[in-house]
C-alpha cells in the first residue's frame, strides 16, 4: 500500500536503543503547544478587525460575562465583540476542528494519505445538499435545515466514493483521485443547476458561500452546527486504536479483533457529520483536512491516538488564523476564506507530491 | 467503548494433542471457482502442520478458511470446537494469529509499534506488553531496527516484523502463510525453529511452505494439497514419495534420505 513517509522522524532513527521512548513525549508537547496557541490566538483574533478592541478589554469583558470580575464594555464594542467576533471565532474553531479531524479519520479509513473531504469530493457532495436547501428555500427543519441537507448529501457521497474507489480491501490512489474528480464534476454540475433555478437573492448567497467564508457567522448558526461537530469530535478519538490496526489492512485488523465492518460504518457516519458541520456554515474550505494531519504525522508519527484529536486542535488553530487573515489583510475588504486556504494549501500539496516522488517514486 | 461490552474470555490452555482447528468435507468457492473441493484436516496442539502443494492447489485458501476469513460453501470449519462463524472477532483474536502472505502498512509506523499492535486483543498491563513485544522482537531478530519506520525496511525485514507481531499476539493457534518466502537461508531456518518452539510450548502451528526440504525437516505432519483436495496427510517420510510428488507437481522428482539425519530430501530430476 502507499506509505507516505519513508522517514517521518529522523531523531528516532539516530537513536535506535530506546525504541519510540523518545518520541512518546512529542505528542504531549505538541498538544500543550496547540492548546496554548489557541488560548493566545482567540483573544487576539477577538480584538483585531475593522473596529479594534484592545486585548485587555476583550479579556475583561469575558471575565465580566462569566462573573469573575472584569468590567462591562461600552455598548458598541460589547456588541462588536459578542455579536460579531465571538460567534465567528467559535464557528472558525468548530469548522477547523471538524475539517482537521475529518481529514485524519478519512485518511485512516481509506488507509490512504491523500483522502480528504475536498479532494475526494465529499465536501462538494455535502455542498450540493446545502445549496439545494438554500436555492429552494427549504426551512422545515429551522436553522438545522442546511446542516441536515449537507449531512445527508455528504453521507451519500462518502458511501458512493467508498464503494467506487475500493476493491479487494484496499484503495488505490489513482482510483481514489479519479473517483474524486468524477464526484466533484457531478456535484459542480448539480450546484450549477440549482443556481440556474434559484432566484437572484439565493444566487448571491450561494456564490459567496461557495467561495468559503465565515462572514455570515451568528449565534444561531453556531447552534445549528454545534450538535454535528461536537458529536463527531467526541466520537472520533474512541476509534483511534482501531484505526492504527486498520493500517495493517482489513484482514489483519480483523485478525486482531477489530469488527472492521462496524468500524467502517461508524467512521463514515462520523466523517459525514464533521464534513456536513463544516460545509453547511462555511462553504467549501479545502486543504485543511489534507495539510493538518500530514503536518502532525511528520512531527509526531502516524499513531491515531494523537493524530485524531491533534488534527482537530491544529485544524481549529489554522482556520482561526486563516479567518483572521482573511478579514484583516485586505481590510476593509474581506478575502474569501476558502480562497485563502487554497492559496496556502495548494503549494503545500505540490511540495508533498514532490517530496513523495523523491523518496519513493510517487504514489502508486 | 470496549469496556462497555462483555470482555472476550481467553481460551483455557490446550494440552498436547488437543484439536484446536479442523475442517470437515470443506468446500470453498472464490468467485466461480471451487478452490477447495472437500478437505479434511485436523490441527493439533503441540504440532507443526505444513501445507504444501503446487501453485493454486488451495493452500492459502485452506489457511484463510482456518482463520475464519473465508466462508465455507459446504462442510464445516471448527476452531476450538466451535464453528468458525460462531465466534466474534475479539474472541477469535485471542485464539488464532494469522501471518498474511505479504505485509503492508498504510502509514509509516515504527517497527516497535507495529509489533505492539499484536497486543491489541489483550488487556495486559503495559509492562507485560513491553515484555512480550521485546521477546517477540528478539526472537525474530528485529530489535536492531525497532525504531525505524516499517516502510523503510527491506522485504525480508518486513516479513520478520510481521511475524514478530503475530508472535506478540500469543494466540495458541498460529496460521502462517509462506513465512519464509522473502527470507534468506539463515532466517528461513530461524522462522521454522520458532514454529517448532511454539509447538513445543503447546501451540498449534499451521504453515504454508513451498520448500519441501524445510517442510520435511521441521513439520511434524505434512498435508499435500492438489487441486483443492488433500492428496496425502502424514509425517513427511510417508507423504514425500517420488511417485506421489512427481504426479502432484507434474514434475519428476527424486527423494533421497539425508546422509546424516535421514530426513527426506526432495530434488527435481535434472538431466543436464
Amino acid at each position: 500500500m502507499t506509505a507516505l513517509d519513508d522517514k517521518p522522524v529522523r531523531s528516532a532513527q539516530a537513536s535506535p536503543a530506546p525504541a519510540g521512548r523518545k518520541r512518546r513525549g512529542t505528542p504531549w508537547l505538541l498538544t500543550g503547544g496547540l492548546v496554548l496557541g489557541l488560548l493566545a490566538l482567540v483573544p487576539v483574533a477577538a480584538g483585531l478587525g475593522a473596529y479594534p478592541v484592545p486585548t485587555g478589554d476583550v479579556l475583561s469583558s469575558v471575565l465580566h460575562r462569566i462573573g469573575l470580575g472584569g468590567a462591562a464594555l461600552d455598548r458598541v464594542p460589547d456588541s462588536v465583540l459578542w455579536n460579531v467576533r465571538f460567534p465567528r471565532i467559535v464557528l472558525a474553531l468548530l469548522v477547523g476542528a471538524s475539517l482537521g479531524c475529518a481529514g485524519a479519520l478519512m485518511q485512516g479509513v481509506f488507509g490512504n494519505p491523500l483522502a480528504e473531504p475536498g479532494v475526494i469530493g465529499v465536501s462538494s457532495g455535502a455542498a450540493v445538499g446545502a445549496v439545494a436547501a438554500i436555492a429552494f428555500g427549504f426551512g422545515f427543519l429551522g436553522t438545522w435545515t442546511v446542516p441536515a441537507f449537507a449531512f445527508v448529501a455528504g453521507l451519500g457521497t462518502v458511501l458512493l466514493v467508498y464503494a467506487m474507489a475500493r476493491s479487494g480491501g484496499r484503495t488505490e490512489v489513482v482510483t481514489l483521485i479519479l473517483t474524486g474528480i468524477a464526484v466533484n464534476a457531478f456535484a459542480g454540475a448539480l450546484i450549477g443547476l440549482f443556481l440556474f433555478f434559484a432566484d437572484s437573492a439565493a444566487v448571491s448567497q450561494i456564490t459567496f458561500w461557495q467561495l468559503g467564508s465565515l462572514s455570515q457567522a451568528t449565534w444561531p448558526k453556531v447552534l445549528a452546527v454545534l450538535p454535528c461537530a461536537v458529536l463527531g469530535l467526541a466520537l472520533a478519538p474512541l476509534y483511534s486504536r482501531r484505526l492504527d490496526l486498520l493500517a495493517l489492512g482489513e484482514r489483519p485488523a480483523r485478525h486482531l479483533g477489530v469488527d472492521v465492518e462496524r468500524l467502517r460504518i461508524v467512521l463514515v457516519l462520523v466523517i459525514a457529520l464533521l464534513t456536513a458541520a463544516a460545509v453547511s456554515v462555511a462553504g467549501i474550505i479545502g486543504f485543511v483536512g489534507l495539510v493538518v494531519p500530514h503536518l502532525l504525522r511528520m512531527l509526531a508519527g502516524p499513531g491515531h491516538r494523537f493524530l485524531v484529536p491533534g488534527s482537530a486542535l491544529l485544524g481549529a488553530l489554522v482556520l482561526l488564523g486563516a479567518d483572521l487573515a482573511a478579514r484583516t489583510v485586505a481590510a476593509p475588504a474581506e478575502l474569501p476564506l476558502g480562497v485563502l486556504t487554497a492559496l496556502v494549501g495548494s503549494p503545500f500539496f505540490f511540495w508533498l507530491l514532490r517530496r513523495t516522488r523523491r523518496r519513493q517514486g510517487g504514489w502508486a | 467503548m470496549r469496556t462497555l461490552r462483555t470482555r472476550p474470555v481467553p481460551p483455557p490452555p490446550a494440552r498436547p494433542g488437543d484439536v484446536l482447528a479442523e475442517t470437515e468435507a470443506l468446500r470453498v468457492r472464490l468467485g466461480a471457482r471451487e478452490v477447495l473441493a472437500g478437505v479434511d484436516v485436523t490441527v493439533r496442539a503441540g504440532e507443526v502442520l505444513a501445507l504444501v502443494g503446487p501453485n493454486g492447489a488451495g493452500k492459502s485458501t485452506l489457511l484463510g478458511a482456518l482463520a475464519a476469513d473465508l466462508p465455507a460453501a459446504r462442510g464445516v470449519v471448527r476452531i476450538f470446537g466451535r464453528p468458525a462463524t460462531g465466534w466474534t472477532a475479539p474472541e477469535l483474536a485471542l485464539r488464532r494469529a494469522v501471518l498474511p502472505q505479504s505485509a503492508t502498512l498504510s502509514f509509516p509506523f515504527p517497527v516497535e509499534e507495529v509489533v505492539r499492535m499484536g497486543r491489541a486483543p489483550h488487556t495486559a498491563s503495559p509492562d507485560e506488553d513491553d515484555g512480550v513485544v521485546a521477546e517477540a522482537m528478539a526472537a525474530t531478530e528485529v530489535t536492531a531496527f525497532a525504531a525505524r519506520p516499517f516502510s523503510a525496511l527491506s522485504g525480508g525485514e518486513r516479513a520478520r516484523v510481521a511475524l514478530a507481531r503475530v508472535l506478540a499476539q500469543r494466540a495458541p493457534l498460529l496460521l502462517l502463510d509462506e513465512p519464509t518466502a522473502a527470507l534468506d537461508l539463515k532466517h528461513q531456518e530461524l522462522v521454522l525453529r520458532l514454529c517448532r518452539d511454539r509447538a513445543r510450548a503447546g501451540d498449534a502451528v499451521v504453515v504454508v511452505l513451498h520448500d519441501l526440504g524445510l517442510a520435511a525437516a521441521y513439520a511434524h505432519r505434512v498435508a499435500l494439497l492438489c487441486a483443492g483436495r488433500v492428496a496425502a496427510d502424514g509425517p513427511s517420510g510417508e507423504v514425500f514419495s517420488e511417485a506421489l510428488l512427481s504426479r502432484v507437481y507434474d514434475q519428476p522428482v527424486e527423494v533421497l534420505p539425508h546422509p546424516r539425519t535421514g530426513a527426506p530430501l526432495v530434488i527435481p530430476r535434472r538431466d543436464l
